[in-house]
Formats: C-alpha cells, sequence, structure tokens
C-alpha cells in the first residue's frame, strides 16, 4: 500500500533519511521507532509532500511527487502537534476540512460521533482539551474515509488518561482494516497498536521486527513503582532482589526494572510473600 | 485547480479578514476620514458642508494614498507567514490541496476582504454624500472606487511576494512597512532629490514616476478626474503631450503588471518551497 523506494532527504549537508526503502502492506500497521532525529517524521513529512525529496514514494500506486492530491486523498493524517484554526468551532473545522476533501456534509457529524464529540460541536477548537483535540485529528482523518492512516507520535502531548482513550480509538481504526503508519517512541503504544516497528537510526532503516519483538530486540525496559506499607518494604526489596528483579528502593515504595513483557512477574513474586501492594505505576 | 477547493479556501479568509481587528480598525479609520476630508474640503473655500462627488473624489486620492497600500500590504504579508508560523499551513497541504489551490484561495478570499473593506469604506462614505451633496456626477467617485481596488490587489501581490520569502509573520509585516514607507514617502523624495540632483530629462521623470505603482495610481485617478495631468507639472504635461489618449491603457498595463508579475513571483517561490 505505502511504498519507499530508496528515500533520500537532505537539509544542506545533513542527511536526515539515508536510501530508505521500506514496503508496508494494506491493512498492516506499521511503527517507525527511532530516537529523536533518526528520521521519522522527516519520512512522514516526505509521504505528505512536504518536503522535496530523491527517491519515490507511492501509496496504493500513486506517486506523492508526481500526482500529490491523489496519494494524499488515500492518506488521513494525524499530526503530532495540532495546529489548528482556533476561532473557530470543532463542527465548522470538520466542515471545511470536509469541503477540501470533497465530503458530503452528512458525513461531519458521524465522523465527529466516532471519536466521541457529538457534544462539542458549538465549541471554539481553542478551548477543547489536549485530548479532545487530538481526538479531533484523527476525526478529520476519518473524515474522507481513507485507506491509510499516517500519524506522527498522536499521543506525545497527551496526559495518560487522554492517551488511553484515544489508543481504543486507534486499535478500532486499525481493526476496521486501515493500513496505518505512525511514528512512536512509547512502547505501549507500538505493543498496542502495530503488527511491525521499523526501527531508524540516523535516517536509515536499522531494521525490522515484531512489536512484540522489539523490547527484547532494543533491550528496553520498562520500570514498575510499588507503592508498599512502610513496614514491608525492606523486606518486598530482598524478596524481589532474591527473586533476580533489579528493584530498588523509592521514598514510600520501590521500584523495580523488568522486560516489557515481564510487568506482572513482581506483583507475583510479593503476592507469594504476602506482602501486600497498596497501588503500582508503570513507566 | 478544483475551483470548489478554491472557494472554500477564499471563503474562509474572507471570514478571518472579516473577523480580524486591525482589517476592521483599517476601514473604519477610512470611512471617517474620508467623511472629515469631504467635510473640509470645502472649508478653504469658505463653505461649510459636504462637497460633491468630484471635489470629495480628489481630496481621497491622497487618503487612498496612505490607507490601502499599508492594508493591502500588511494582509498579504501575514497570508503565508502567519500559517507557517502557526503550522497551519503544513497541515492544510497535507490534505488533498494542490499549492496552487492554497495560493489562488487565499489570494481570491484576501482580494475579496479588500473588496468588501472598500466597498463598505467608499460606500458609507457615498451614500453620506448623497444624502448631503448630492452635487457632481458620481462617476468619477465610482471610478476613484475601481482604481483604489486596483491599487489594493497590487499591494496584496506584493505582501505575497514578501510572504513567500518569510516564515515569520512579524518579519514579513516588517518589510511590509518599509515597502509601504518606499512607496509612500521614500519613492516620492528620491525621486525628487534626484531629479534635481541628476538634472533627469522629463521622459526618465515620468518613467521613473511609473515605477511607483501609487504614481501610477495617482497619476489615473487625476487622469479621471481632471481630464489631463497638467497640474503635475513638466512629467504631467509630457506625458499627456507624448501619450494623450493611450495614457489609460499604459496606466492600466502597468496597474495590471503590478498586480500579476509580484503574484506571480510569489506562487513560484511558494510552490518551490520544500521545507514546510
Amino acid at each position: 500500500m505505502i511504498e519507499f523506494t530508496d528515500l533520500t532527504k537532505c537539509y544542506g549537508k545533513f542527511t536526515a533519511v539515508d536510501h530508505l526503502t521500506l514496503h508496508i502492506p494494506a491493512r498492516q500497521a506499521v511503527a517507525l521507532w527511532g530516537v529523536n532525529g533518526a528520521g521519522k517524521t522527516t519520512v512522514i513529512k516526505c509521504l505528505l509532500g512536504l518536503l522535496h525529496f530523491d527517491g519515490r514514494i507511492t501509496v496504493d500506486g500513486r506517486d506523492v511527487q508526481r500526482q500529490g492530491r491523489a496519494a494524499r486523498q488515500r492518506i488521513g493524517y494525524v499530526p503530532q502537534e495540532l495546529a489548528f484554526y482556533k476561532e473557530m468551532t470543532t463542527y465548522d473545522m470538520a466542515a471545511f476540512y470536509a469541503r477540501l476533501k470533497s465530503v458530503t456534509a452528512d458525513r461531519i457529524e458521524a465522523a465527529l460521533a466516532e471519536v466521541g464529540l457529538s457534544e462539542h460541536l458549538d465549541k471554539p477548537v481553542g478551548a477543547l482539551s489536549g485530548g479532545m483535540k487530538q481526538r479531533l485529528a484523527l476525526g478529520l482523518a476519518l473524515l474522507a474515509d481513507p485507506p491509510v492512516l499516517v500519524m506522527d507520535e498522536p499521543t506525545s502531548n497527551l496526559d495518560t488518561a487522554a492517551r488511553s482513550q484515544l489508543l481504543q480509538l486507534l486499535v478500532r481504526v486499525k481493526q476496521a482494516g486501515k493500513t496505518i503508519l505512525f511514528t512512536s517512541h512509547r512502547i505501549e503504544e507500538i505493543e498496542a497498536l502495530a503488527d511491525e516497528v521499523a526501527v531508524m537510526e540516523r535516517g536509515q532503516l536499522q531494521f525490522r521486527c515484531s512489536a512484540a519483538g522489539l523490547a527484547s530486540r532494543l533491550g528496553l525496559r520498562t520500570q514498575v513503582k510499588f507503592i508498599l506499607p512502610g513496614h514491608q518494604l525492606d523486606h518486598a526489596l530482598a524478596v524481589l532482589q532474591r527473586e533476580g528483579l533489579a528493584a530498588r528502593r523509592n521514598g514510600v515504595g520501590v521500584i523495580v526494572e523488568v522486560a516489557p513483557g515481564e510487568k506482572a512477574r513482581p506483583i507475583h513474586t510479593l503476592r507469594r510473600a504476602d506482602i501486600e501492594v497498596i497501588d503500582f505505576e508503570v513507566e | 485547480m478544483t475551483p470548489g477547493i478554491i472557494w472554500a479556501l477564499a471563503q474562509k479568509e474572507l471570514r478571518d479578514a472579516l473577523h480580524n481587528r486591525w482589517f476592521l480598525l483599517y476601514t473604519l479609520a477610512f470611512i471617517g476620514l474620508a467623511l472629515a476630508l469631504s467635510y473640509m474640503s470645502l472649508a478653504g473655500a469658505g463653505i461649510a458642508g459636504f462637497a460633491g462627488f468630484g471635489r470629495t473624489a480628489a481630496s481621497l486620492i491622497n487618503l487612498v494614498l496612505l490607507i490601502i497600500p499599508l492594508m493591502a500590504l500588511t494582509i498579504g504579508a501575514q497570508s503565508l507567514a502567519h500559517e507557517q508560523e502557526q503550522g497551519t499551513l503544513a497541515y492544510l497541504l497535507a490534505q488533498p490541496v494542490t499549492r496552487v489551490e492554497v495560493f489562488s484561495g487565499k489570494y481570491l478570499g484576501l482580494a475579496l476582504s479588500l473588496l468588501a473593506s472598500l466597498g463598505l469604506g467608499f460606500g458609507i462614505a457615498g451614500v453620506v454624500l448623497a444624502l448631503a451633496n448630492g452635487a457632481g456626477s458620481p462617476a468619477a467617485y465610482v471610478s476613484l472606487v475601481l482604481r483604489t481596488f486596483l491599487l489594493s490587489l497590487t499591494m496584496l501581490s506584493v505582501g505575497f511576494l514578501i510572504s513567500a520569502f518569510t516564515r515569520r509573520a512579524g518579519v514579513a509585516i516588517g518589510i511590509g512597512l518599509f515597502l509601504w514607507l518606499a512607496f509612500v514617502f521614500l519613492g516620492d523624495l528620491g525621486l525628487m532629490g534626484t531629479a534635481i540632483t541628476l538634472r533627469l530629462p522629463v521622459e526618465q521623470l515620468l518613467w521613473l514616476s511609473l515605477l511607483n505603482p501609487l504614481q501610477v495610481f495617482k497619476m489615473a485617478a487625476i487622469l479621471d478626474i481632471n481630464a489631463t495631468l497638467d497640474l503635475l507639472g513638466p512629467a504631467g504635461i509630457y506625458a499627456m503631450q507624448e501619450y494623450g489618449a493611450q495614457l489609460r491603457s499604459l496606466f492600466l498595463a502597468l496597474t495590471a503588471a503590478w498586480i500579476v508579475t509580484p503574484a506571480l513571483a510569489a506562487y513560484v517561490r511558494f510552490h518551490l518551497r520544500g521545507d514546510l
């Protein structure tokens, strides 16, 4: 569905994307993973025709540079940082973009309802919360029901609740059969959404792997913070360390570093030792 | 190009401009000053009250030369630069639209908003004049309105050109203000100084004047009202003798060139920009 062939983008002497070749099949969700400056956002901008580049990108067979409009008609885009006309109402904003996408007016309310904004149609966009704005961006991206959804760090500016709400929506979108390309640096987002991950470093594709295998491939660790009764802290620390877990004291609790697929292990260990877990938080 | 998309973009620009307080302020200032000028233009002759359409049109030329270029240059200068600064331009261009549609839609919307503002300003002043003193032919007044609209388009095009080369609205407005000063004051003063120092022949003086779209507007407007350019001195007399009946076509061609050339250059720059 999306084909990057030998994509190269230079800013002066700096090469932001270096001969990237990547195929994204239809109905697959692929995440671009990499540290800041790895070239992920540049890849997205090239795909949208916002940057001139060398190489070739096609979307459903349409060349991004030669058939830009036709290519973008197949893409719904959710940017990292929303840049909206703040004085417009939610409905007016959707109506404006619907006209640009040649979408009939009856689709507008349905698209906004899909992202849970039916009760905010008359609200100025500037008055919406960060989560609502991001859901609006998703609603606008889905207005014309495009086969491809492209997102650049879609949850990076959201709090935990808003992030979780958006992720649930995105999982539904994925289940509806969209081809998804997104950038992220959040492992839980990738695990929830991606079928495959393309890892980038200094503008080059390093390797591709399954979403489930990314953490172990990169040696990533997840921190789990446990809040425990004060009198059991030392005992808990000893039990966790005896189990081979990397645990340390932290004020009213302990912090344990585990592989992303092993978050439940310290909980089981603590329960087996009859240590009460008051609360926990995953980072 | 899809006309529906261009019209959607134009309508949005028009709506934004009509909600812009600066735009409203310019319009109100223009209405107030136009009425005040009309009222005072007879005071020198010892008559109180509003002058007729012809005399008011003559008085309005200088007011138009001051306010309209400022208004059109500043809104043109903000057009692309402000949206780029806000990030809305990149989001807009990520939609299934082409750059020529975005550019045309913005230009059309801002041109229409200028037309609305001028229509309001000249319209209110015209109604008051008609009610207070219907003397004189409204033809000179209507002709001034049309010429003013063309002048606003020349400055809008120059504003777009500034905007296409800048990324920040503040910088674009600053350049716009400098150009406004250059067109309104420095151009005149520089030309006078050059003419005196270099003892320029009258035909060169005329052509140097015609390089400034504001001078083109002034000469054309005076010709409409007065049927001659004699009051502009030797350059005016020379223009009448040399070009006579062709002067109006010459002024129109120069105005058209000032509208099309900067707008085209702005579009080429906008189209070639690969860093949005």
